[in-house]
């Protein structure tokens, strides 16, 4: 193991030990935090995978966190008020199996238009089709439109229950664990070693026979499923979705945590998510403009800090961009 | 469908098309000549509108605050451009990306700070706010077709400057070779300076121009960067004349779209479903429609020659 890996490994055995703790202690505050971190974490290892690793810098991927909390919201409303039959439901396995199968659909969807642009167009585009996105829901009255919806119930599995904060909790953690591994194995795999490749010197892996357009695609979509996993997990936190999850300042937020944490390597998107979650908590408690800090903290990072804190951490300069 | 609204609204959809190239001429020049990514230029729309409010009512005079404004405007554009995006053209776009998402933050917080988190109405003198009748006897507010002539007015002194005096030669030729322009002996940084400044003003602009309709407010520049950055996307970015037609294009397809798009489903489904189906697909309709150009153009419509 690295010593990138050991970072992750404290990390997380830090988040398997201290939220109990905060249960235990009576720190519901606390523990709602942890919750909200281990999930942005998960959304943020996903993004981490294309554009750490693939070297595509998504600026949309809050849509698929939009994407895949709605896909608990809506079949909890139908089933709750009618309509809509085939997927009203509350069962927790069709509910995040929708979450994972809508936000692979669109991801395959839009990645097919925008990996064939590059650069900038890149970027903008997976900006404006996440901005669809928003736009749809909005326009959408039946299930809150601007004002978002609640879900009154959370997916039910078997043996556990959700609606009891540390087995959420513990569903979120296991959950972020398997990403992680998921996201090491991808990496490390022959998969993974292209898609790198693509990243260092695209015109080269092409001459050596790869289609690196199909290795993207197929990075693009994991990476959009396992956001869409993220968004489900999220709306059975908050148990309320609006259009605002998925405004253009979230999926900023999500890469602000990438880069924060350092990308391209396993820690780095849960310490971006801490450090996120922690100056979020610190500075808005010291005032209502916690934004001009912030701002001006995200700045100094990308003017400053090229790779991250866990390039920092490791002693090993990580990869600017 | 009836005439007069049909004429109403394309005239809508024309005046959001100008103040969407004002936005986006600006954006695409510093990225065809500076190659910088500026998110921010929603933040100087925003600035803009709020400092001709304020000069609204300090002077009570709209057309005088716009005036004032606007070099006032491009003064922030200056500061932005010493301060952050000048360490940032070596480096990537990922990086420029994030540094003025964090510049929009901070704008928003200051406007928040100066102004209140209230948004901020701007008075029209009489002369501008009332309805003016077309040849047809079709009445209209007489501020859009305000708005309308100065976008004109505007994108006209875009295309001279850019096309016909020697700033706008220097800027083009920044454009296509930015390394032999300094060795030429021009200054490429007070170019560069001055570019940034111009989209600036360019956004600002538009800000103000939309402010006494909207009124300026803390989170305005948004929507309409996205929007922007669609009618860059599908003119091809860096290219002017693809920013003015991809511009007026997406201003009529929005504007019409979101009026009459209920009428042409009703052609061939039923009228329930019409109405249920025509809000969601016209408030998507234009990134619709940039999927379709990306698909057979992944470049846009008017790719620049250069690089």
């Amino acid at each position: 193991m690295t010593r990138q890996d050991w970072i992750a490994v404290i990390m997380l055995a830090l988040l398997a030990v201290l939220p109990p703790l905060f249960i235990w202690t009576g720190q519901y505050f606390w523990m709602d935090l942890a919750t909200r971190l281990v999930i942005l974490a998960i959304a943020a290892s996903s993004l981490n995978l294309v554009l750490g690793f693939g070297g595509l810098v998504s600026f949309g991927h809050a849509a698929f966190v939009g994407l895949g909390a709605y896909a608990v919201g809506i079949p909890a409303y139908h089933w709750l008020y009618g309509g809509m039959d085939a997927i009203a439901v509350t069962n927790g396995f069709t509910q995040f199996g929708l979450a994972i199968g809508v936000t692979a659909f669109f991801a395959l969807i839009t990645g097919m238009i925008c990996l064939r642009t590059r650069g900038v167009y890149f970027i903008m585009i997976t900006m404006a089709f996440a901005q669809m996105i928003y736009y749809g829901i909005v326009s959408i009255e039946e299930y809150g439109g601007d004002d978002g919806l609640v879900i009154d119930t959370r997916s039910e599995f078997p043996l556990i229950d959700l609606d009891d904060p540390l087995q959420l909790y513990g569903l979120c953690w296991v959950s972020l664990l398997v990403v992680v591994l998921f996201v090491r194995m991808i990496v490390r795999s022959r998969f993974g070693m292209v898609l790198q490749g693509g990243k260092g010197n695209e015109e080269r892996m092409a001459t050596l026979g790869y289609n690196v357009y199909a290795y993207q695609l197929v990075a693009y979509v994991i990476s959009g499923a396992i956001c869409g996993y993220a968004g489900a997990l999220l709306g059975n936190f908050t148990t309320f979705i609006s259009p605002e999850m998925m405004d253009w300042t979230r999926s900023g937020e999500l890469m602000f945590m990438v880069i924060l944490g350092g990308a391209s390597t396993l820690a780095g998107p849960i310490i971006g998510a801490t450090m996120f979650i922690v100056l979020e908590e610190v500075l808005s408690s010291w005032t209502v403009y916690w934004h001009l800090p912030f701002g001006l903290f995200l700045i100094l990072v990308v003017l400053y800090i090229r790779g991250g804190l866990t390039g920092l951490l490791s002693g090993k300069k990580g990869e600017g961009e | 469908m009836d005439a007069s609204l049909l004429i109403i609204q394309t005239l809508n959809g024309v005046q959001l098309g100008l103040l969407l190239f004002l936005v986006a001429s600006g954006l695409t020049l510093v990225f065809g000549i500076l190659d910088f990514v500026n998110l921010a230029h929603a933040a100087l729309y925003m600035v803009g509108a709020f400092i001709c409010a304020s000069l609204t009512y300090a002077l009570g005079n709209f057309v005088l605050a716009v005036l004032l404004a606007l070099p006032l405007t491009a003064v922030v554009g200056l500061v932005v451009e010493r301060t952050v995006a000048r360490p940032l053209y070596s480096r990537g776009h990922l990086d420029q990306v994030l540094a003025t998402f964090g510049l929009i933050l901070v704008f928003e917080t200051l406007a928040h700070m100066i102004w209140g988190p209230a948004g901020m109405s701007v008075p029209l003198p009489d002369s501008l706010n009332g309805q003016t009748t077309l040849p047809g006897g079709i009445q209209i507010p007489t501020f859009r077709l305000v708005i309308i002539g100065a976008g004109l007015a505007a994108a006209g002194g875009l295309f001279w400057l850019v096309n016909y005096t020697r700033l706008g030669m220097l800027i083009r030729a920044g454009a296509s070779n930015r390394t032999m322009v300094s060795a030429l002996g021009i200054n490429i940084q007070l170019l560069f300076s001055l570019v940034f400044a111009l989209g600036a003003a360019l956004a600002g602009l538009a800000g103000m121009l939309i402010a006494p309709i909207t009124e300026a407010s803390i989170g305005m520049g948004h929507s309409i960067i996205i929007t922007a950055f669609v009618v860059i996307i599908v003119g091809g970015i860096g290219s002017m004349k693809g920013a003015f037609v991809a511009a007026i294009l997406i201003g009529l397809i929005d504007t019409l779209g979101r009026s009459f798009i209920d009428d042409l489903f009703k052609l061939v489904m039923s009228s329930e479903a019409a109405e249920n189906a025509a809000p969601a697909i016209s408030a998507m309709l234009i990134y619709i429609i940039m999927a379709a150009v990306l698909a057979f153009r992944p470049q846009g419509l008017f790719p620049p020659k250069v690089r």
